[in-house]
């Protein structure tokens, strides 16, 4: 058994804090982006509704899914066929789509999350100190592990902290290939509350492994759920701006006022809905894997794949939410917000299986290291 | 779904036709309707929660039993609502059991249409193809001579060089076509999917009737041997035999434990169970040292022996009023904390001229707080102490009926020994002998063993659920990442010359990657007929007519 490094295990706990400060900022930059892009953008529309009657903001912002068609057609949006915008794409419930039609083009960003060139400046400097945040972010789990002389999620703390850092990689990931600044506040808001509560309610020191979590299944189930729960908490957060924003739209619609500026930034409630579906398939599968990795170590450990343990029962709620959630976007009628209502009951279950049931319930899995 | 590939499992209810057969039909359409597989999905979500807030009797019936006596009010109520055995309660298996109905239900004829899919071409070419979500129109010039034919045969290549199964139609009328379709294994992965859940669940079923679980205590140099009578508990699956159970045989030999010495919270945490054993497959096999520990099982073929408790067992001797030895060697004693302090219960009904019964704590590592009371500071036996209270009188053993061994019934006995009596209570260090009041003899505390809890277990079909799980994972990832596509192109002769080409792309399902698709699709037909379009402007400039029209 290596040996525990302490002095490790206190730079681990300065770098958690150093990162903790950075994305405190980060925060605060893409905060500030929020409300100084919903201000740029009310100032576009305004010029574009004097300038030219309607429709003139649209060029920026056509959905990708357009394509070829969108430029090999230009009658057909004339011919009564409404334009090609998100056919592609599974239709989401009437209400989401002329929420499209009449908010998308000029209240909301478009599909494809490809902006008006307008520089954001506070956004490059949230994204910035989020880079800079998860490098020691890094450090601190990377410290954590060689401290402790094995994988860094033994516990709650190193669960949450390392989870935090899965989350901020993934986010920063994403980013490379979809502007999805809009969503830094809202993640890196989740990130500073998961280390929050690691340092505050978690914590534990570096320390050796109970038997129990003694085994190669620790590194295989619990990086796959980890991962997985990074993931759902991307698709918490893109569900319940999703849940907002097609509110707002359905106000727009209806010809009300909108309010919530800061709301044109984030794209229209079908975007999010099917990047959110895209990213919680992934999550599906990662939350599969963790269901049978834990069932076989479940088999070596006690003897049995499965016993409705009070860790196993959640578990397989969790999955069960997520499995009527992708269902869910294959039936009429189930989509948009439904879809998202059950994509936020799934992650309100992964936080419960993980708070409440971790702590007060008892079970095999008392490992919760504090 | 987009357009007409909508299924119709997904249609609303429909209002039951008359008759009796007819109402069987439609109930059975409502059953497998997938709208009512996500209720009874999400329902069985809802009613697995019970089972986490109750104590379960399969996980731990003393707990139930010790639960239902602290509520006298409700507890027998919650109890035959069956909410302390959530995971065999009727309403629990009723609503599997309809979920999986409707889940056989649903993919047999599933089954059934794809298989047709397979065999059949692709649909036929739309009367409009401008109204699919992908649409794209190629012109070729005069001078290419590349017919309206030779075109759409020049297509068909492209499309079944990416996979395309490709169908070509009125390949010599004026406006030949092609339809072509890819990614059929999407809808065979959920298939897969859905059919591995139902193998899964049947092989749970075959573990529940053909295995069996016991549980065994094995004090250092015991052996256990497996056979019926050897087990301490003993669960049968509903259709065991117990001539099944291989005579194997295993011995602890020394277990050793390791607690945490260099962390400061953590100070104390056992870091290491390891039991060495020897083990022999049957009684004439050879003998094998073995190592047991947590996480690191040990089998006899199917059968699986599992680290899962220990403890300390005192080696007691107790001498009866008559100067003879009544009881003598370990006694198993219960570990209720972190540092193992330690219920433990002796019984000695063969003492005379009264039987005998003690009750107490263990404590591996004794010291006294300020009020005198004795704890244990540690979980090593760093001061072993036993703490005891003694009775005398008919411990109830010749009744035949069944008693706890950890758990002394002290109405019919009179007590000799407590904090209370005169006579206070035993407390006993090691090697260290106390003699009983009134002349009822005595008891020595001699030395020191380990013991350790093993489940011992045969589970039939667990290869079974292992190898549906990892099917059900393939055929998830296949049907959530294989896209669905159809694509259909037209060709048709200009007045002048030119070959005007249309083409339009359909995605069955979720499809995020269609115009992308299109787009590959457009510049292989280019790279194919020489087109320049390395300036998208001016192929966007081609305008956007069917052929017919001109
Ligand atoms: C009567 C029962 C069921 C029906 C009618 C049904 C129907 C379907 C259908 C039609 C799809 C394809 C969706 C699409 O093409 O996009 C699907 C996918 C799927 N089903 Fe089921 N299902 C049933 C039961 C279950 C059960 C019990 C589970 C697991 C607990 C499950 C898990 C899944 C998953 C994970 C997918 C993949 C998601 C997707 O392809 O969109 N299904 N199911």
């Amino acid at each position: 058994m290596p040996e525990i490094n302490e002095i490790m295990g206190q730079y681990s706990e300065l770098f958690m804090l150093l990162a903790a400060g950075t994305y405190t900022v980060a925060f605060i930059a893409f905060a500030w982006d929020l409300a100084r892009s919903s201000r740029t953008l009310r100032a576009v529309d305004l010029k574009a509704a004097t300038a030219a009657p309607a429709q003139a903001s649209a060029p920026a912002r056509v959905p990708i899914s357009a394509g070829t068609s969108a430029r090999a057609s230009g009658d057909r949006a004339a011919s009564g066929v409404g334009g090609p915008a998100g056919f592609a794409e599974r239709p989401s419930s009437a209400a989401h789509r002329t929420g499209e039609d009449a908010a998308g083009a000029g209240r909301t960003a478009g599909t494809d999350m490809d902006y008006a060139p307008a520089r954001r400046m506070p956004a490059r400097v949230g994204v910035a100190l989020t880079m800079l945040g998860a490098l020691i972010h890094g450090a601190g789990v990377v410290t954590r592990a060689l401290g402790a002389g094995r994988v860094p999620w033994g516990n709650m703390y190193e669960f949450l902290t390392t989870g935090a850092f899965v989350v901020a990689a993934v986010f920063l990931l994403a980013l490379i290939r979809r502007d999805l600044r809009f969503l830094g506040t809202f993640v890196i808001g989740l990130v500073i509350i998961m280390q929050v509560a690691a340092s505050v309610a978690y914590w534990t020191p570096v320390g050796h492994l109970v038997p129990a979590l003694q085994s190669y299944w620790l590194i295989i189930h619990v990086s796959i759920a980890v991962l997985s729960s990074a993931l759902f908490t991307l698709t918490f957060a893109l569900s319940a701006l999703q849940l907002v924003q097609s509110r707002r739209q359905k106000t727009v619609a209806a010809g009300g006022a909108a309010r919530l500026g800061f709301m044109r930034v984030v794209p229209s409630a079908l975007s999010l809905e099917n990047l959110s579906y895209r990213i919680n398939a992934l999550g599906f599968i990662g939350w599969t894997f963790t269901l049978m990795f834990g069932a076989i170590w479940a088999e070596k450990a006690w003897g049995r794949f499965w016993g409705w343990d009070t860790k196993e029962v959640w578990t397989f709620v969790i999955w069960v939410v997520y499995a009527g959630y992708l269902h869910a976007r294959a039936t009429r009628g189930w989509t948009g917000t439904r879809a998202a209502w059950l994509s936020i009951v799934g992650y309100l279950c992964v936080v419960f299986n993980f708070t409440i049931v971790n702590q007060f319930f008892n079970g095999l899995h008392s490992y919760s290291g504090l | 779904m987009s357009l007409s590939d909508a299924p119709e499992t997904a249609a609303g209810p429909v209002p039951p036709p008359l008759g009796p057969a007819g109402m069987l039909r439609w109930a059975w359409t409502q059953l497998t309707s997938m709208r009512t597989a996500i209720f009874l999905l999400l329902l069985l979500a809802v009613v697995a929660v019970p089972g986490s807030l109750f104590p379960q009797r399969p996980a731990n019936p003393a707990l139930v039993t010790q639960y239902i006596k602290d509520r006298p009010e409700y507890g027998k109520i919650l109890d035959s609502l069956q909410l302390f055995d959530v995971y065999s309660s009727a309403w629990f298996s009723a609503i599997y059991i309809l979920l999986f109905i409707s889940l056989i239900g649903c993919v047999i004829p599933r089954a059934r249409a794809h298989w047709k899919a397979l065999r059949s071409a692709p649909p036929r070419t739309p009367r409009r193809l401008s109204r699919l979500p992908e649409y794209g129109t190629l012109v070729l010039p005069a001078e290419s001579g590349v017919s309206p034919g030779d075109a759409i045969r020049d297509a068909a290549d492209v499309l079944k060089k990416r996979g395309y199964r490709v169908d070509i139609r009125d390949a010599d009328a004026a406006m030949p076509s092609l339809g072509a379709e890819r990614g059929l294994l999407r809808e065979v992965g959920n298939l897969v999917f859905h059919t591995a859940l139902i193998g899964v669940l049947v092989s749970v079923a075959i573990g529940g009737l053909f295995g069996y679980r016991g549980q065994k205590i094995i004090i250092e140099g015991d052996t256990f041997v497996n056979t019926l009578v050897g087990y301490d508990n003993f669960t049968p699956g509903t259709n065991f035999q117990s001539d099944w159970l291989d005579p194997f045989a295993i011995t602890l030999d020394k277990f050793e434990v390791r607690f945490d010495r260099e962390s400061t919270r953590q100070f104390g945490q056992p870091i290491d169970f390891k039991a060495a054993v020897t083990t022999r497959e049957s009684p004439d096999a050879a003998p094998q040292q073995q190592v047991l520990k947590v996480n690191e099982p040990v089998y006899f073929g199917g059968t699986g022996i599992f680290l899962v408790g220990n403890g300390y067992a005192p080696i007691v001797t107790v001498k009866d009023g008559d100067g003879n030895t009544a009881f003598s060697g370990p006694v198993v004693s219960v570990p209720n904390d972190a540092v193992y302090t330690s219920s433990i219960v002796l019984k000695a009904p063969d003492a005379s001229p009264s039987q005998l019964g003690f009750v107490g704590f263990f404590l591996p590592s004794a010291i006294k707080n300020q009020e005198g009371v004795s704890y244990s500071f540690d979980p090593d036996p760093l001061n072993p102490q036993l703490n005891l209270n003694s009775y005398y009188g008919d411990l109830g053993l010749d009744t035949g009926k069944p008693q706890n061994v950890y758990n002394l019934d002290v109405q019919n006995l009179t007590q000799l020994n407590g904090r209370d009596l005169p006579a206070g209570g035993i407390v006993l260090d090691a090697g260290q002998s106390y003699t009983l009041p009134e002349g009822k003899g005595s008891i020595s505390f001699d030395g020191l063993k380990r013991y350790i809890g093993v489940d011992i277990r045969t589970v039939p079909g667990q290869e079974g659920v292992l190898i549906f799980s990892l099917a059900a994972v393939a055929g998830l990832i296949v049907s959530l990442y294989v896209n669905r596509r159809r694509v259909w192109l037209r060709a048709g002769a200009h007045v002048d010359g030119r070959t005007m080409i249309e083409y339009g792309l359909l995605a069955r399902g979720e499809d995020h990657r269609l115009a992308p698709e299109a787009a590959a699709i457009r510049a292989r037909l280019a790279a194919r007929w020489n087109l320049a379009e390395s300036d998208p402007a001016a192929a966007a400039a081609v305008p956007a007519r069917s052929p017919k029209e001109h």
